[in-house]
């Protein structure tokens, strides 16, 4: 699994990101070695559709999400966005195309400034690229405050700490809403919420996507999360691409043995269902010096001596269902 | 969406510290008051119907030879030349809060900035800043402000400048370390993505944050330039022209014998000097530990 | 399960009427208010709620780990028949460790940084069990045995950072067993962990429980992570036990509205993807003011006028082991009556809104 190749690129006029052989790897301090935190992946999503990545920690899916906006740059690949190469761009050029592509991140109190007013840095991002008269600006926060259930009047008044997380998380959007862009990034933005409180989120997210013509990149670990907001998934492990396919398509029929493994680990709210430990896994190994062949063969179930020398590359089992393993589950 | 307003998620730390959160306390308040009480008491000196601070009050007739011990005349008692001590320690009290506040503003306008400048932009100019750092803190500080104190003329400005430049490295390195903290948190990152300029970034979003646990230090350190300032008058290398708590004491305290037979020359300024370091120290510390609580509940 | 009946055997943990109030600014928070269980050896609870529900505060209340500053503390907390309320620190430091020890969400935090693990797993052996250092040593690599950490030997040299998360919080779950206790305390254990990890972790956790003989009282937000795992569940809401049941008979046959809600706003592997999920409108309860009557009421879809101003105490269904707090519980006629009213609402509504 765990392997790169394209076979899984469409070709088609409304693709609004294309990911390429994207390599993002970052030195160790003072020992010559590399991280590899992403080694060629690739990817593309088309206008409207939600794609979401999913993986363990240390798997790449947020230094992917960081490097299409260049957060840092990537050591290699490229990125299209609407036509656009965002490699390279120039520093004032990528501040310009920044303002197309939105971030969210994962910890909704600490991507806030703890001493400044909630409307102040909603509206901070019209007042770095000096848009509209102050009375636009006014009218657009109000509604897009209003948009995502939060009270512009309090907001004028209050700071991050009295809101709670989820509202935060909210307010975190509002921000990425206010310039319009056309695809937002969401790195973890339920992770760190209640249960009850990600609903709401998710559900205000599906909202806004519809509202503001979005397209989005949804990355989280938690599986059933993203199975409910994408329309696409790819799964990630240890730098490299495992599977990809509809969301519906992928948790009915896992092929690789790694997603097959992410399913079945999933708490399920049903007494009925006694979690089996699937063989031991172990933990995934360092992303510095990683496995040759395929990078998960050191905790595959379905482990051949092929895997240990051989990469997989991405190919079709089934339309529109692609998978990087020798050895994939029947499907 | 108004049918979902929102629940309330926190972490359970973050629950029980909310519920726990410190008020200040009234020690705080105490302190700044005596800290205030001092300041208008120095600033309106030559308006207060004092003792003129550099006349000769003596009174063979009545007292005998001066020094005279605090009496309904004089508050304070006087000097071994008759002058009265309580208009010297109030008019005394400008210079040592000036020097106290003059050279930690010089401290924190230059260490500040640099370290600033060090933790945002990292990489070489960290590494050439920090080496800064380091290099001012290995002088001997006493040492390099007599030193300097012997070599230049011993004017306000100076005497602010010196203890100004001992105060860089200390307050730059907490600059420093707390921008470090700060640029790692999202908010940062969701600056960058906003397409902010870096002067944006550091004046918007880092000066508010990093400025609240450096008021605490700056508290702390006027309190060191102060004593800093009394101990350079009590080796006669102050401000050569002028009254200041250190050149008091200094005078209050050149013999064994002066102490012995006039304790109050030299006391009531260490009383003052005291009360005022202790209010200083305690506040600051205050402060500090309260914005350590309430950063952790945020 | 326990197949014993819990009437005739004493209870390991017998809590009443257990109150835990902080002294604030704002007012006094009833963090926890008014709360009695009692726990079989053995037998594992499950405690859900959102953040802010009481849920930490009542396990740390319990434990008698909270600091005394400001800490209101009543009712009755009996331990294999002896009463912790009242006693001292030291007192407390002879159960801690040896009959009762916690597993904390954070074990970076949670383990000294600058400590082998060897020596963070023999220090409370030799200071409580009176072990000499090799025995320490020799107990503390079985004990990473248990937890199943490979190369047990070489770990005990090693520091916490240089173990992965998942590792980490079996060193912890190491150090929790390592005097033997008989009532372990499990708070959100798997949140700041992977997913195929947090499976992994919460199967240890109920392995060594049942291996031990230990009671388990798990503390969670997720009624998806206490669901396989323990025998009994309470849901808490606003400082209050709102409803207790066995786990099988909670998921089959729950009460609250309260708990439909928690249950029914969790994403589902089996639900299609863009499936709207159902959420809870409002806000928990402020512990300073909590609400007249029910402190669900204002956020229950099914609260009547009763609701609001009459606090319901628990009922006891057919199953003695079932208790609930509600005056119209899931499946009683007005709950039906309502449910119709507001099926027929969102019919108009999303009518309405295609027009």
């Amino acid at each position: 699994m765990a392997g790169t190749g394209k076979a899984h690129l469409r070709n088609s006029p409304d693709v609004l990101l294309s990911v390429n052989d994207l390599v993002v790897e970052f030195p160790v301090a003072r020992t010559g070695l590399k991280v590899n935190a992403v080694s060629g992946i690739s990817f593309d999503v088309i206008k409207g559709e939600t794609l979401g990545i999913v993986g363990e920690s240390g798997c790449g899916k947020s230094t992917t999400g960081r490097a299409i906006m260049q957060l840092p740059a990537p050591t290699s690949g490229s990125i299209d966005f609407n036509g656009q190469e965002l490699t390279t761009l120039s520093k004032d050029e990528m501040r310009d195309a920044r303002t197309k592509i939105q971030m969210i991140f994962q910890d909704p109190i600490s991507s806030l400034n703890p001493r400044r007013k909630v409307r102040d840095i909603v509206l901070e991002p019209l007042l770095v690229w000096k848009r509209g008269t102050q009375e636009e600006r006014d009218i657009l926060v109000n509604r897009i405050l209003e948009d995502v259930g939060i009270d512009p009047q309090r907001a004028a008044e209050s700071y991050p700490h009295q809101f709670s997380g989820g509202q935060c998380q909210r307010i975190s959007i509002a921000r990425s809403l206010v310039l319009d862009p056309q695809m937002i990034i969401c790195d973890e933005p339920v992770s760190a919420l209640d249960v009850s409180v990600q609903a709401q989120v998710i559900n205000l997210l599906e909202n806004l996507k519809a509202k503001y013509g979005l397209t989005l990149i949804f990355i989280a670990h938690d599986l059933a999360v993203v199975k409910s907001i994408s329309d696409r998934v790819l799964v990630m492990y240890l730098g490299k691409m495992c599977e990809l396919a509809s969301s519906d398509d992928l948790y009915a029929r896992p092929s690789h043995p790694y997603t097959n493994i992410l399913v079945d680990s999933i708490p399920e709210p049903d007494p009925e269902v006694i979690y089996a430990p699937t063989a031991v896994m172990g933990e995934p190994p360092s992303p510095i010096n990683p496995p040759a062949g395929c990078r998960f063969n050191p905790r595959c179930p379905n482990v051949q001596d092929r895997c240990r020398v051989e990469e997989p590359e991405m190919r079709e089992i089934a339309p529109a269902h692609f998978v990087a393993c020798h050895n994939p589950l029947t499907y | 969406m108004s049918e979902e307003t929102i629940i309330v998620s926190d972490s359970p730390d973050a629950e029980i510290n909310a519920a726990i959160q410190k008020k200040i306390g009234w020690g705080f308040w105490l302190a700044i008051s005596w800290v205030i009480l001092i300041t208008l008491l120095a600033i309106l000196a030559p308006y207060l119907h004092l003792k003129d601070p550099r006349g000769y009050f003596i009174d063979i007739d009545g007292n005998g030879r001066p020094p005279y011990g605090p009496s309904f005349e004089h508050w304070f008692g006087t000097d071994k030349d008759a002058r009265d001590i309580f208009a010297r320690t109030l008019h005394g009290a400008r210079i040592s809060l000036i020097v106290g506040f003059s050279a930690i503003s010089f401290g924190f306008l230059v260490g500040g900035t640099l370290g600033i400048i060090a933790g945002y932009f990292r990489g070489w100019l960290d590494k050439i800043i920090s080496f800064t750092f380091i290099v001012l803190l290995s002088f001997p500080s006493l040492v390099l402000a007599i030193m300097l104190t012997a070599l230049l003329n011993r004017s306000l400005f100076t005497i602010s400048m010196i203890l100004g430049i001992l105060s860089i490295a200390p307050v730059g390195r907490l600059a420093r370390a707390s921008t470090l903290q700060f640029s790692d948190r999202e908010f940062v990152l969701a600056a960058r993505q906003i397409g902010a300029s870096d002067s944006r970034i550091i004046l918007r979003e880092l000066l508010p944050n990093v400025v609240i646990p450096m008021s605490a230090l700056a508290l702390l350190g006027m309190a060191v330039a102060i004593v800093a300032e009394g101990g350079l008058a009590f080796l006669g290398l102050s401000v050569s022209q002028g009254i200041t708590w250190g050149s008091l004491i200094q005078i209050g305290s050149d013999s064994a014998t002066t102490l012995e037979n006039a304790p109050w020359i030299a006391f009531f300024p260490i009383l003052l000097l005291f009360l005022t370091v202790l209010s200083l120290n305690f506040a600051g510390d205050r402060l500090r530990s309260h914005l350590d609580v309430k950063e952790s509940s945020l | 399960m326990n197949d014993s009946d819990p009437r005739t055997t004493t209870p390991l943990l017998e809590v009443s009427d257990l109150k835990t109030y902080f002294r604030t600014e704002r007012g006094t928070v009833k963090a926890v208010d008014g709360v009695s269980f009692s726990l079989q050896r053995g037998q594992s609870l499950g405690i859900v709620g959102e953040s802010g529900s009481g849920k930490t505060v009542l396990s740390r209340s319990i434990m008698g780990l909270l600091g005394r500053t400001n800490l209101i503390r009543e009712g009755s907390i009996k331990f294999n028949g002896q009463e912790l309320m009242g006693l001292s620190v030291k007192e407390m430091r002879s159960i801690w460790g040896q009959e009762m020890s916690m597993i904390f969400q954070d074990p970076m935090t949670s383990l000294n940084p600058v400590m082998k693990i060897g020596r963070q797993i023999a220090e409370p052996l030799m200071l409580h069990l009176g072990m000499n250092k090799s025995e320490a040593r020799l107990t503390a690599e079985k004990l990473l045995t248990d937890v199943r950490i490979p190369e047990p030997q070489r770990r005990l040299n090693q520091y916490p950072h240089e173990l992965s998360g998942g590792m980490r919080q079996r060193v912890m779950i190491a150090i929790a067993l390592a005097c033997g206790p008989t009532l372990l305390f499990a708070d959100e254990p798997t949140t700041a962990l992977d997913v195929t990890v947090q499976a992994e972790i919460l199967h240890l956790i109920n392995e060594q429980r049942v291996d031990r003989n230990m009671s388990l009282i798990l503390v969670t937000h997720n009624i998806g992570v206490v669901a396989g795992n323990t025998d009994v569940i309470a849901v808490m809401y606003g400082g209050k036990i709102v409803e207790k049941a066995p786990t099988k008979t909670l998921f089959s046959s729950y009460k609250m509205p309260y708990t439909e809600a928690l249950m029914r706003s969790i994403p589902k592997l089996r639900q299609a993807s863009h499936t709207r999920l159902a959420t809870i409108p409002g806000r928990p309860p402020d512990m300073v003011n909590p609400p007249l009557g029910c402190n669900f009421a204002p956020r229950c879809a099914y609260a009547r006028p009763k609701c609001l101003v009459e606090e319901p105490g628990l009922t006891v269904t057919e199953n003695p082991e079932h208790v609930y707090a509600c005056f119209y519980p899931v499946g009683s006629p007005e709950y039906h009556e309502r449910k119709l009213e507001l099926s027929q609402r969102s019919d108009l509504l999303s009518t309405g809104g295609q027009n």
